[in-house]
């Protein structure tokens, strides 16, 4: 990799790069001033949305070639894995928030 | 990429933020994780069936079955787990949600090759993915009591070398350019024992800060699976769990005065000698042991007593017994609150919910700048599973490997009482002069069974 083939990307995915610093800031900002009895459902409910992952093992699933038993068992476990961490996060974060509910 | 998809994304997209708006507020955090959860949900559907590849039915099937087992154990794991447990949970998935990355990583690299970026890209999401794997499952193992620390002889060093390392042989591979799958099994290799040398010196009192890192990470490298396949809702989604997850990184440093790096490369106690034994030496003097019957009486009359839990509390599982003390007492005319320092327990929070798990009402958890000025007019503290945090030292001791760390400021009550299973120092390892104090008085025992003491001489006033 050059200078070259780095500025010809930069410029490419110009948008893309837009939105990651983009995204860097909305992040900071929505977090920045929650209390602190919401850190641990805060924190599980972030945990279930890098769960997204999933989206990438479902290309790589939908996209295997039947006969590539590498590309489909690594996927399949991708799947699995990244499900359990989206269902599993976002269920147990509603549990949790369910209790602070409930009193109140 | 078909319209309706991009559509479908879009919407996801908003929805975590909004979703993660509305998590940070306490009336609507329920709402929004229900919305977040919305949007991921039609993300998947969207993916699976708004594509245009040509896709053999076999496929569709594996993927079937893979959303199906993981959909049933995940629901499984939320609805059974204990509230105690949540760091070892948030864990276990921050290294599930590595893991997939990694894996993608892995399959996309021979799909990549012959591109510098891409190839970049790739070998982030395999290098980040799997430390962030086997860092958290070293996390969740410690957390769980399975593991202790573990410090290798000149472990910074050691870990910085590994790290170096792998950066340069990253870049060793991408300038290579060509078809090397050996390499990147290579590279994974190390990546994933240096997840382990990274987590292993790191313990006690710093794991809210490692469990808030590996989070961040675990978005980080969703977000360049993003970059990798060009999808936006990927990207986003990573970017802003990585985001989030480096304030709370933070933020609990802060609440320890600790810097980042401190944390990572210097594990408490300095290498394990220096601090403790310069501690030790300024303390001495006699503790003063109290009774179950004795502190209920000095609990019984008095107007205002604030409640400090820590880990002790959730390794005890005392929250239930706990919050009946509180009532009991409430029901005597005395005004209860608890103490919440923001890295007590092992994860950002965790106090919170252990105590709403026991229906302790949301306004009598006070956070710790709110509750330091009423120290001065409270008659007795009661520290159950605490130390490091309200350890004078931080305030007096400039030698301590604590010092300067923001701390509750009990030792300004009239009472104080501590319980605590035995003299043994905290997890950072220092003394605690507190407990030497002439209004100090230690309750030994384990906190479920000395709490339950004290209702049940409480109930016989």
């Amino acid at each position: 990799m050059n200078m070259n083939e780095l500025l010809e990307f930069i410029s490419n995915n110009l948008e893309l790069i837009y939105i990651l610093i983009l995204a860097v800031f909305i992040g900071v900002e929505l977090i920045k001033n929650v209390p602190s009895v919401l850190h641990t459902p805060l924190m599980s409910g972030a945990n279930a949305l890098s769960g997204v992952v999933i989206v990438g093992a479902l290309l790589v699933m939908l996209q295997a070639n039947p006969k590539d038993y590498l590309s489909l068992g690594l996927g399949f476990i991708a799947v699995v894995l990244g499900i359990i961490n989206v269902i599993g996060g976002f269920a147990v974060t509603d549990r949790m928030l369910q209790m602070f509910k409930k009193k109140k | 990429m078909n319209i309706t998809l991009s559509i479908i994304y879009l919407i996801a997209t908003v929805t975590f933020v909004i979703g993660l708006k509305m998590l940070g507020h306490p009336e609507t955090a329920k709402k929004g994780n229900l919305i977040a959860a919305a949007g991921m949900i039609l993300a998947i559907i969207g993916t699976i069936f708004l594509h245009d590849f040509e896709v053999p039915s076999i496929n569709y099937i594996l993927i079937g079955v893979a959303l199906l087992i993981g959909t049933v154990v995940g629901w499984l794991i939320a609805i059974k787990v204990e509230m105690t447990k949540m760091p070892e949970l948030v864990s276990l998935f921050n290294g599930f949600g590595g893991a997939s990355a990694m894996l993608i990583g892995i399959v996309e690299y021979g799909n990549n090759v012959g591109d510098a970026m891409q190839t970049s890209t790739v070998i982030a999401a395999i290098a980040i993915g799997s430390i962030t794997f086997t860092g958290s499952l070293i996390a969740w193992a410690k957390l769980n009591g399975s593991m202790k620390d573990i410090r290798l002889p000149k472990y910074n060093l050691l870990n910085n070398i590994v790290l170096l390392g792998l950066i340069a042989f990253s870049t060793y591979i991408v300038m290579m350019g060509g078809n090397h799958l050996f390499l990147i099994y290579i590279l994974l290799f190390a990546s994933l024992v240096y997840g382990i040398l990274f987590v292993i010196p790191i313990g006690g009192a710093d794991m809210p800060v490692v469990i808030s890192l590996l989070n961040s990470l675990t978005g980080i490298a969703a977000a360049i699976t993003g970059i990798l396949y060009g999808n936006m809702v990927m990207l986003v989604g990573g970017i802003l769990v990585g985001s989030a997850g480096l304030i709370l990184t933070f933020v609990m440093c802060d609440a320890m005065n600790r810097s980042l790096s401190n944390v990572i490369f210097g594990a408490f106690g300095g290498g394990g000698d220096t601090g403790g034994i310069a501690a030790v030496g300024k303390t001495g003097g006699t503790v003063k042991k109290t009774t179950a019957s004795d502190s209920a009486i000095l609990l019984n009359y008095a107007n205002k007593v604030v409640i400090v839990p820590g880990y002790g509390l959730a390794v005890a599982q005392a929250q239930h017994v706990i919050h009946e003390l509180e009532l009991l007492l409430t029901s005597k005319g005395v005004d209860v609150s608890y103490a919440i320092h923001p890295v007590a327990g092992r994860m950002p929070g965790h106090m919170n919910v252990l105590l709403a798990e026991s229906n302790v009402d949301y306004d009598k958890l006070i956070e710790m700048d709110d509750i330091n000025p009423q120290f001065a007019n409270t008659d007795v503290v009661l520290v159950v599973g605490a130390n490091d945090v309200v350890n004078p030292a931080a305030h007096n001791d400039p030698s301590s490997p604590i010092y300067g760390m923001p701390i509750l400021d009990v030792e300004n009550a009239k009472h104080i009482i501590i319980n605590k299973r035995s003299m043994n120092a905290g997890y950072a390892g220092i003394q605690n002069e507190l407990f030497f104090n002439q209004k100090t008085s230690m309750l030994f025992g384990d906190a479920k069974a000395a709490l339950t003491d004290l209702v049940s001489e409480l109930k016989n006033m």
